[in-house]
């Protein structure tokens, strides 16, 4: 068993009142599943942006046990 | 040249050749509100010599707190022409075209493809993917930033480079949203960081030199004082910037 290292940003992090997570698995997810797992079965929102060992991805990437995922709010003000 | 930009000197990157290619560059600044601000003042500081500022509002008392480009005194004008006067008090021979209108249609095109740089300070997506798609049918480099409560975000794109990828790769599927800082909130310095790393971005573009922050996405987050830069990838479903799909931009 290992872990994946879990991240929320900005609006995201004050909504779920933290920043971090450590999920365990041992096989690979992808990152939906990552979000749902530490999400009380919670389907991931379209609007939310996601990046894998700092590479921005698509929500369908598979995830390893050891990687670190982000998740992070879109930003358009100015 | 004059004294004003003497202290580029300091930097064997600066050279006398970069102070005049700059006095001859042109920057489209789309938006004068928080990002807006601190762009064009550094913009102008740097000795950039012609500015084209594309804003449709007028200055209200409640943009004080961040766009820091207007006073107390210009409530009431136009962004654009309150930004002029201060511009000009700060870089006498800077060069400035003011467009008080919202940057659509053909007058969108025809100012992207007369610029060296584009800077994104909107605060849309609409107008944000509006002006990627001209800078990708323009081939223009686009340098965006974005900030709502406590977040910012600076990315680079040039569409001169194959491997490049576009605004819309970041945001391929995305509805508006109502998160304006306005209605949201907004940390006032926060848009003096975000908006100065463009500026920062702007002038390496024009000069070529470092490394821009071209295929990497910046964030910071003022909360916790952290940043990341992570790693964009050219879509290759994007309908903008993959040319195999989409001859005509228009998106």
């Amino acid at each position: 068993m290992m872990t994946i290292t879990v991240k929320f940003f900005a609006s995201l992090r004050e909504q779920l009142g933290k920043s971090e997570t450590l999920l365990s698995t041992s096989k690979p997810l992808t990152v939906s599943q990552v979000w749902s797992q530490v999400c009380d079965n919670i389907s991931l929102p379209a609007h939310i942006l996601t990046a894998v060992n700092m590479e921005y991805v698509e929500a369908n990437t598979l995830v390893n046990p050891g990687d670190e995922v982000a998740f992070f709010p879109p930003v358009t003000g100015g | 040249m004059n004294n004003l930009h003497h202290p580029h000197f300091l930097s064997p990157q600066i050279d006398i050749d970069s102070i005049q290619k700059l006095s001859h560059s042109k920057v489209l600044i789309v938006g004068l509100g928080g990002l807006g601000s601190p762009v064009a003042m550094y913009l102008a500081a740097t000795g950039v010599g012609h500015l084209v500022l594309a804003d449709s509002d007028t200055v209200e008392i409640s943009n004080l707190q961040r766009q820091i480009v207007h006073d107390t005194f210009q409530i009431g004008q136009s962004k654009v022409h309150s930004a002029l006067r201060k511009l000009q008090a700060i870089h006498p021979h800077l060069q400035i075209t003011p467009i008080q209108q919202r940057l659509e249609g053909d007058l969108l095109d025809a100012q992207v493809k007369a610029v060296d740089v584009v800077a994104d300070c909107s605060d849309n997506f609409t107008t944000r993917f509006a002006l990627n798609a001209a800078c990708v049918r323009h081939c223009k480099p686009l340098v965006a930033g974005a900030a709502i409560r406590f977040t910012g975000q600076v990315a680079v794109f040039l569409p001169s480079l194959p491997q490049s990828p576009c605004y819309r790769c970041l945001y391929p599927d995305i509805e508006e949203t109502a998160e304006t800082c306005s209605q949201m909130g907004i940390l006032a310095p926060l848009v003096g960081v975000i908006g100065s790393l463009q500026a920062v971005e702007i002038v390496k573009v024009l000069l070529y030199f470092g490394q821009p922050l071209c295929g990497k996405l910046f964030l910071f987050d003022a909360y916790t004082t952290q940043w990341r830069i992570l790693t964009l990838y050219k879509d290759v479903n994007c309908p903008v910037c993959n040319h195999t799909l989409s001859a005509d931009v228009r998106l």
